[in-house]
């Protein structure tokens, strides 16, 4: 039987590709055995496979469907952002086969079945696996714990105010011990807000050469060490949603060592860019924690490398066209990510020498998926067929205009990266296909 | 060509010799005002818009005054009376501005970048009126012309700026313009009022006020916004003052012929003692003529006004 694109059968084989498992690329060429959603065999070489259908990858790299730790998907509430399907089509484009949507939706998602929409909308739009968190507290508003058990029974894999983060010390440590009897973490943005103010950018000299309130390392620096020492003492699972400050890896790497149940993501444009990048004012610059300093941005990579920051995650936030016209100081954090990060972590870590391959795929599916022990991102024998074929060589030129997600407030705009997602299946099935150049310019 | 862009937008914009050019052509008019009849009808049928988005009584009759003198067409419009409190964007009311073909925008704002947001969106000819903490640039251009009227050339001049650096465009636009024409400038003020990374912008921090204003040959003492600090960047008025305000034992230690400069409003026995105030020391008088006549260069100059047309100053520094 001959592949064909148009109708992708149940049963096929990709041969002509370079596995990338285990934070290792293979050497050679390999092959990938779909059989009715899952992988029936994979491995080195060309094995005969008569009858079915092939086909051949042409030596592109072939990795674990990407998993992202936080995503904003903005559905129910600001639907004129994103919703779960067309987020669902921005993640397959990336690479992505699952993601973890943060509750900061307008209602929040704090109770049960709320867990559930998010689950089901995820299902309608087929493109992604969703796994939702809960927030810790009720409405976001740091006063009182949410129903942790029956958030987990629905689903939900851990817990976060994100934005919003507790401030009561108490009802904190009492998450995390209580999410840890459950088995699943808390999830913080450590940021001490009286330190942080009305800061928008990065506290140094670009905030005061612009005019802009600036945000200190010390907001997020002290925040995530109560936080740490709440997790040693409840002996729960703390998941640090995005490092941002050299100071941020050096508490987490401590704590390790130590032995604390830390975990920790940072974004791309926190190891690719950093607070110059705000000179002329556009807030798609503007990012919550902030880009910060050139020793920062090194510090993440380093982290990367060494194990310290355990995954990428792209803090996918959309905002309209309208919110990034808005002043500086006026318009909402956050930029998108998910159909750049791969993009950026080959141009700016791999390209740049600081990460092999390998390790840059780990980082984005097998790390993040066994940091928050989320059945995704194993390329394994029997493992649901969730992959990704990813072009490393291929330029492309962001454009507003590709963008599969509703909005385009990304830092990348007009900026050339390298590296593409090409082609991405869920349970064997395709949910992205970048038609030879489609979408790249 | 004295200025090569449409717009004025800050000092660091700027090069020396733009600033120099402007200050000369402000002198001129400085020149005008001592005659009976104040005005030139250079800017006859053409409309300036002055779109003030935080209250601004000094800068805006300033302004005013400017283009009244240069018999422009003048439309005023404020945060309280424009739709901007109902919720639109900076983008339309731009849009709207230019629909109407208005030839030159003057804005104050509050958001730091707004003036360049606007410069980009539109083609008529943007004079920053404050933007934020960024940029003053008609204040910082009114300093310098008033600190060249009494000390000439300022490279080598010693200027200290002192008070609440963080929050004060008119302390960034003075830093540019002044590091530009080679004065050596010091700022000072307790260390919750200093940013970090001001040293890469070539000034000397000093926290200590007898020592920051010993050698100096201008104090520029900026005001202290007291609704903004309540009992957070200093303990209260009377120990600001006692630390870092311009009092009559100050100025017994600054070198004889050291002049005092404020951007007004004053909070008097804050900052600047009443006596000082009102003492032989200060120049405030002459900085608010000054920036008359600063703007209305700016404005002729933006309008393509042509420099050889105005009789040269009589004494320019």
């Amino acid at each position: 039987m001959e592949w064909s694109w148009d109708r992708i059968p149940a049963e096929f084989v990709v041969t002509n590709v370079m596995l990338c498992r285990g934070g290792t690329l293979a050497k050679g060429r390999g092959f990938l055995h779909v059989r009715k959603g899952r992988i029936e065999a994979l491995g080195a070489g060309s094995p005969s496979h008569e009858g079915i259908p092939v086909l051949d990858a042409g030596g592109m790299v072939c990795a674990p469907g990407l998993v992202d730790l936080s995503v904003h998907f903005r559905e129910p509430g600001n639907e004129e952002k994103e919703t779960v399907a067309t987020g669902s089509r921005a993640a397959a484009a990336g690479g992505y086969t699952a993601v973890v949507t943060m509750p900061d939706t307008d209602p929040a998602v704090d109770n049960s079945g709320m867990v559930r929409y998010m689950i089901d909308r995820g299902r309608e739009a087929g493109l992604c696996r969703i796994f939702p968190t809960g927030a810790i507290s009720p409405g976001r508003r740091g006063e009182a714990m949410t129903e942790f058990g029956d958030m987990v029974a629905a689903g939900a894999v851990g817990f976060t105010d994100d934005l919003n983060p507790v401030a009561n010390g108490n009802l904190l440590g009492n998450a995390l011990k209580y999410a840890g009897m459950l088995g699943v973490p808390i999830i913080t943005h450590p940021e001490d807000q009286t330190i942080s103010g009305r800061g928008v950018m990065h506290g140094g000299y670009w905030a005061t050469r612009l005019g802009l309130a600036g945000m200190s390392r010390a907001a997020e620096d002290a925040a995530l060490f109560r936080d740490i020492e709440l997790a040693r003492a409840a002996k729960g699972h703390l998941h640090v949603a995005h490092v941002s400050t050299k100071g941020a890896v050096a508490i987490i790497r401590r704590a390790k060592d130590e032995g604390v149940r830390v975990t920790a993501a940072a974004t791309p444009h926190h190891f690719s860019l950093d607070h110059a990048r705000c000179r002329d004012w556009s807030p798609l610059f503007k990012t919550n924690p902030p880009l910060r300093e050139a020793d920062d941005l090194a510090a993440i990579a380093e982290g990367l490398a060494d194990g310290t920051i355990d995954a990428i995650a792209t803090d996918h936030a959309p905002h309209t066209a309208t919110e990034k016209e808005f002043q500086f100081d006026q318009a909402p954090f956050g930029v998108v990510g998910l159909e750049t990060a791969l993009a950026v972590g080959i141009t700016y870590l791999v390209r740049t020498g600081l990460l092999d391959l390998g390790q840059l795929v780990a980082c984005l599916s097998e790390r993040p998926a066994r940091a928050l022990n989320l059945p995704a991102g194993r390329l394994e024998e029997g493992a649901e067929a969730d992959f990704v074929l990813i072009d490393p060589e291929r330029p492309w030129t962001v454009a507003a205009r590709a963008f599969r997600s509703r909005s385009a407030n990304s830092p990348y705009l007009g900026e050339t990266l390298t590296g593409r997602a090409v082609a991405t299946f869920l349970r064997g099935r395709l949910t992205w296909r970048d038609e030879d150049g489609a979408g790249a310019s | 060509m004295i200025l090569r862009s449409k717009d004025v937008l800050g000092l660091e914009d700027l090069t020396a010799e733009e600033i120099l050019g402007v200050i000369d052509i402000a002198s001129r008019f400085r020149a005008v005002f001592d005659r009976p009849v104040r005005s030139v009808p250079i800017m006859r049928g053409r409309t300036v818009v002055n779109f003030f988005h935080e209250p601004s009584t000094r800068t805006r009759i300033s302004f005013e005054l400017a283009e009244k003198r240069l018999s422009a067409d003048i439309v005023n419009f404020s945060t309280a009376t424009s739709s901007l409190s109902k919720g639109e964007t900076l983008r339309d009311t731009a849009e709207n501005l230019a629909a109407m073909k208005i030839d030159m925008l003057v804005i104050r704002h509050s958001s730091a970048g707004a003036a360049r947001y606007l410069a980009n969106v539109l083609a008529c000819s943007v004079i920053n009126a404050g933007d934020g903490p960024h940029e003053h640039p008609t204040q910082g251009l009114l300093d310098i012309m008033t600190m060249r009227q009494r000390l000439g050339d300022l490279r080598g001049r010693k200027v200290t700026i002192i008070g609440d650096i963080t929050h004060s465009r008119v302390a960034r636009s003075n830093i540019w313009g002044l590091t530009k024409l080679g004065a050596e400038v010091t700022v000072c003020g307790p260390p919750t009022m200093v940013p970090s990374g001001l040293d890469r912008m070539g000034v000397r921090v000093e926290y200590d006020l007898m020592r920051a204003v010993a050698d100096a040959d201008v104090l520029n003492v900026l005001r202290i916004q007291l609704e903004r600090h309540a009992s957070r960047s200093f303990p209260s008025n009377r120990e600001y003052h006692r630390m870092y305000g311009i009092s009559t034992d100050v100025v017994k230690k600054l070198k004889p012929e050291a002049f005092i400069m404020h951007p007004g409003p004053m909070n008097r026995d804050v900052e600047i003692a009443s006596e000082v105030a009102d003492g032989p020391r200060q120049v405030i008088l002459d900085q608010v003529a000054n920036g008359v006549a600063v703007r209305m260069a700016l404005i002729y100059l933006l309008s393509g006004g042509d420099p050889g047309a105005l009789a040269p100053a009589a004494a320019q520094a």
